[in-house]
């Protein structure tokens, strides 16, 4: 790619975001594990306030595109990524840019959750405290208070912070996950499947506080189940065989698809 | 196997009844195999144990004379003027009659005779008017007054009351004489002798062929803890950051898998050859002297650290992706991920690992007798860090030292070390299991 082209694209998606007001941009982003390469120049972009939900047939590409996001491809031996990755119009694969700090802005929750085998208190205050967000005891306590109360957990573990964290139930865990990543106070919220491990009670009450999340933050999301890409997100972009195959409003994807494939994923025809 | 043979489906019923019984008793077979092996092994565990206890047990119990031994000035002091220098003049020699005056003492009070003076004092360890001496030269201010004094009966008089010499083999040996086993039977009900536990066997250092009753493993005990602290000091960083390194941090290639494979290769290395080469290197090239405690440490070091590596990279592998993954997520760095996360939950595993090699360590005997740990050293090492340097003796080689030598009284010696060692190493197993307890986390 010549500089030319290079800069004219770069032009191109920077009139592009100010119109539509997106969080992360993905331009020709390419992702190659060893020699086999797993992502296909997806274009995609993460709009601000907006839950976007990635489907698709497992293999897809769609949690490799999630961790480009955040850079936790990084982690994967022989993980390679080309094509241009932004935070805020910022090159967040540039040398520059302090991937720590990336991961600060950009939360991730994952498809089991994890939970630190310490207290629910310092599952959540590990972040805060690595990041210097609290200047005292009193902050500390506060954000704490704060994050469980907005992944909706406060109510059910404020009488037992002392407690392992492992100790809960699974969504319960989830939820403490969810905490976890909020409490950092992130831009943006990575969420790997993250009630594939959750009973139906569970995963309702996840998906009720990823409604409410989005007051706050913009969430991407992996979900292999179509009714929860329908219910809980705004945006739906399908994958298939490391190809992004199209992107559009949930609804519109949801009735009247401008592909195939994805009518016939969503009719339950092939994945 | 079996099922292979029945190719095609069986249909009826009392087919599959023979394959079901078949099967049943297979898995019987294997179980009852399974027993004999655990048998076999709890066996020979017991009988190892049974006749190292047989053999050793007694030499935690010891005969001792208890005599009060006035420390005439006449002979000690002949100046009168208590200057230490004069004292130090009297040889071990000059103690001796004190000693046997003293026994001549109490024998003529109790109206025991029939055996000259002479012959009575050999009834006590030739080790203690030494004994005497440094107990003088100590406290001169003593001198003039009447002690007690606990003396160590010979090895021949001891071994009379553990069965080991009798009557019969006592008209035989030049050592000792049945009028002299009859003399220890009558102090004996005079309450003059009596078998006490045995504290010096942990204090005294060791002694010649012809004292075993004298002999002891303060030297190797304290020669054994200086190189479990050196091998601690080293291996446990060492090792530590260099799993912690090869497991996160270092990229996957030729290199690594090649120190990966000569890592297990070395834990795999007889260790006379880790003794080879630190006779080579600690003590010919670099220069450091012979039978110290230093040497072996750093022996012994070279031995645990594969162990301790090996170890510590299964600890660290087997803590959860998911954990790394959580801490990066929240946006940890790669060194507060593991340092934060990963070592706590791995150390357990390399605590355990740690103390393994350590165990190890401590029953190691082929490189210590190459670095010259195999010496007779009575002198104790001073006090660390000087102390490293000193000669010392370690209790594996204590033990192989003991069995060489001819007095049937040092292999019982040599038996009560061994029971010592698998004391300490019992101890240390213990802690190893406690630490896991108390980290143990679950996830």
């Amino acid at each position: 790619m010549n500089m030319l082209s290079d800069a004219a694209a770069e032009k191109a998606l920077v009139k592009k975001m100010n119109e539509v007001n997106y969080k992360m941009v993905g331009k020709d982003v390419s992702v190659y594990y060893g020699e086999k390469r797993a992502l296909f120049d997806v274009n995609l972009g993460v709009r601000n306030n907006t839950v976007t939900a990635l489907i698709g047939p497992s293999g897809c590409g769609k949690s490799t595109f999630l961790r480009c996001l955040n850079r936790m491809n990084d982690t994967i031996q022989g993980a390679k990524v080309t094509g241009l990755l932004t935070l805020d119009s910022k090159d967040i694969y540039d040398p520059d840019i302090d991937v720590v700090e990336l991961r600060a802005r950009v939360g991730m929750v994952f498809q089991k959750p994890n939970p630190f085998p310490k207290s629910i208190y310092e599952n959540v205050a590990y972040g805060p405290r690595i990041h210097g967000l609290a200047r005292s005891k009193a902050e500390l306590d506060q954000i704490v208070e704060a994050s469980l109360q907005k992944a909706g957990l406060w109510s059910e573990v404020k009488d037992r912070l002392q407690e392992s964290g492992t100790g809960l139930s699974g969504g319960q865990q989830q939820r403490l996950c969810i905490a976890r990543a909020v409490a950092v106070s992130p831009e943006v919220i990575l969420m790997d499947e993250p009630c594939s491990a959750l009973d139906p009670i569970a995963t309702a009450r996840v998906e009720e506080l990823i409604h409410e999340l989005r007051a706050n933050y913009s969430i991407v999301i992996v979900t292999h189940s179509m009714q929860q890409a329908a219910r809980v997100s705004q945006r739906t972009a399908m994958f298939h065989l490391g190809n992004l195959v199209e992107e559009d409003d949930t609804d519109k994807m949801f009735t009247n698809p401008s592909d195939q494939r994805t009518q016939d994923y969503i009719m339950g025809r092939f994945g | 196997m079996t099922d292979m043979t029945a190719a095609t489906p069986a249909k009826s019923p009392s087919a599959s009844e023979a394959r079901t019984r078949r099967r049943n008793a297979s898995e019987r077979r294997f179980r009852l195999m399974g027993l004999i092996a655990v048998a076999i092994g709890v066996l020979a565990l017991v009988g190892l144990l049974v006749s190292i206890f047989a053999n050793g047990a007694s030499t935690f119990r010891q005969t001792y004379i208890t005599l009060d031994i006035y420390l005439d000035p006449a002979r000690l002091d002949k100046s009168g003027a208590r200057d230490i220098e004069e004292i130090s003049k009297v040889s071990t020699f000059g103690y001796a009659p004190l000693i046997e005056d003293s026994l001549a003492a109490a024998m003529a009070e109790r109206g025991l005779t029939g055996i000259d003076a002479d012959d009575a004092a050999d009834l006590i360890s030739g080790e203690e008017p030494a004994m005497l001496r440094r107990y003088v030269l100590n406290d001169p201010s003593q001198i003039g007054e009447t002690v007690e004094f606990n003396l160590l009966a010979s090895g021949r008089i001891d071994g009379y009351y553990k069965g080991r010499v009798t009557m019969a083999s006592a008209e035989l040996d030049r050592n000792v004489s049945p009028e002299q086993l009859m003399l220890a039977d009558e102090l004996k009900e005079a309450g003059i002798l009596t078998t006490r536990f045995n504290w010096d066997f942990f204090t005294n250092p060791d002694a010649s062929d012809t004292r075993p009753e004298a002999a002891g493993l303060g030297v190797a005990i304290l020669g054994s803890l200086y190189m479990m602290l050196i091998v601690l000091v080293l291996s446990l960083p060492i090792g530590v950051a260099a799993s912690i390194y090869l497991e996160e941090f270092a990229p996957r290639n030729r290199l690594t898998d090649l120190i990966e494979v000569n890592i297990a290769n070395l834990a795999a290395v007889p260790s006379i050859v880790f003794g080879i080469l630190g006779l080579a290197v600690f003590i010919n090239f670099v220069g450091l002297p012979q039978s110290a405690p230093v040497v072996g440490g750093l022996v012994l070091t070279l031995m645990t650290l594969p162990t301790i590596i090996i170890a510590t990279r299964a600890a660290l592998k087997a803590v959860p992706p998911s954990i790394r993954d959580a801490a990066l997520g929240v946006g940890a760095s790669k060194m507060q991920a593991i340092f934060h996360h990963v070592v706590p939950l791995a150390m357990p595993g390399i605590l355990t690992g740690t103390i393994i090699g350590l165990a190890q360590a401590l029953g190691e005997t082929a490189p210590l007798l190459l670095i010259g740990m195999v010496a007779f050293v009575r002198e104790y090492p001073a006090g660390p860090p000087e102390g490293f340097f000193d000669p010392a003796s370690a209790l594996p080689v204590q033990v192989y030292n003991w069995t060489q030598r001819g007095d049937p009284a040092f292999f019982e010696r040599a038996s009560g070390a061994i029971i010592v060692l698998l004391v300490f190493l019992l101890f240390m197993n213990l802690i190893a299991i406690i630490l896991r307890r108390r980290f143990e986390r679950r996830w």
